[in-house]
């Protein structure tokens, strides 16, 4: 199963910016290999990438095949008030995953 | 005594330039194994919507030598201040030879903080990669960098 890695800092200060990363385990497969015996192999990728903090989309993505293998993702915010950052990922083949983390602003 | 003018020869160009075109049609829906620069600048177009892209502000770190396409660590940040009323509203990243020429598009908003978005993509070959950032005044701006591929990326036999 499908398993994400959330690098959020714990504390930060009101007013800071602080980095959020991201890194979801999945093939990425592209859609533009083929097998020895010549099929295509079918494309499953995640297609889009969400982070809200308490409700409030700060970060999307949307993906194509060139993005690697276990889609990274390195993005700024603004710390404002403590609350929870909340991560989704959709893909093909009705990929859905979610995580979150939590900061406490002081 | 002269020719007649040039219209057969008008006539010829356009019927050949429509066949061209019919020509093309099939290809694109067959998703050929390379994209092409006209397909990078046709992508490009889609975002701006024809407005006119300034080089400047966007850096593009990518390592200019890769040995594997198949991650290649890629480092988008705008010089542009992040304020409510003037920021970066999306950052775009395109390439030239990959089978499709979109990479990613990511949508920032003015509590980004940073205009820095960084993420891993595979590169097919050695060629052109294109950051395009939208600012929230509508403006475009770009950065490019040529990346030469050793090991190329994503179109391999599965073993």
């Amino acid at each position: 199963m499908a398993s994400a890695l959330i690098n959020v800092p714990a504390k930060a200060k009101r007013g800071d910016i602080i980095e959020i990363k991201t890194l979801m385990s999945h093939i990425m497969e592209s859609g533009y290999r083929h097998k020895a015996s010549g099929e295509a192999v079918p494309r499953d990728i995640i297609t889009g990438f969400t982070c809200r903090f308490n409700g409030a989309e700060i970060f999307r993505a949307d993906l194509f095949p060139a993005i690697a293998a276990n889609p990274f993702f390195s993005f700024f915010t603004t710390a404002t008030e403590s609350g929870k950052f909340e991560f989704e990922w959709i893909g093909d083949k009705g990929f859905s995953e979610t995580a979150s983390a939590s900061i406490t602003v002081e | 005594m002269h020719p007649p003018p040039n219209s057969t020869r008008r006539q010829f160009l356009g019927l050949a330039g429509a066949a061209a075109v019919l020509g093309t049609a099939p290809v694109v829906t067959l998703r050929p194994a390379e994209a092409t620069p006209e397909m990078l600048a046709s992508a490009i177009r889609n975002v701006t919507g024809g407005v006119a892209v300034k080089t400047g502000k966007v850096k593009l770190d990518v390592p200019p030598l890769v040995e594997n396409g198949n991650t290649v660590p890629l480092t988008v940040s705008v010089a542009h201040p992040m304020a409510p009323e003037d920021h970066v509203s999306s950052i775009h990243v395109f390439n030239e030879k990959n089978p499709q020429p979109n990479i990613a598009n990511f949508h920032l908003g003015p509590h980004a903080g940073r205009a820095q978005v960084s993420t891993r993509v595979r590169l097919t070959d050695s060629q052109k990669v294109v950051a395009i950032a939208k600012l929230s005044d509508g403006s475009f701006w770009s950065a490019s960098v040529d990346v030469v591929v050793t090991l190329a990326a994503c179109t391999e036999e599965v073993i």
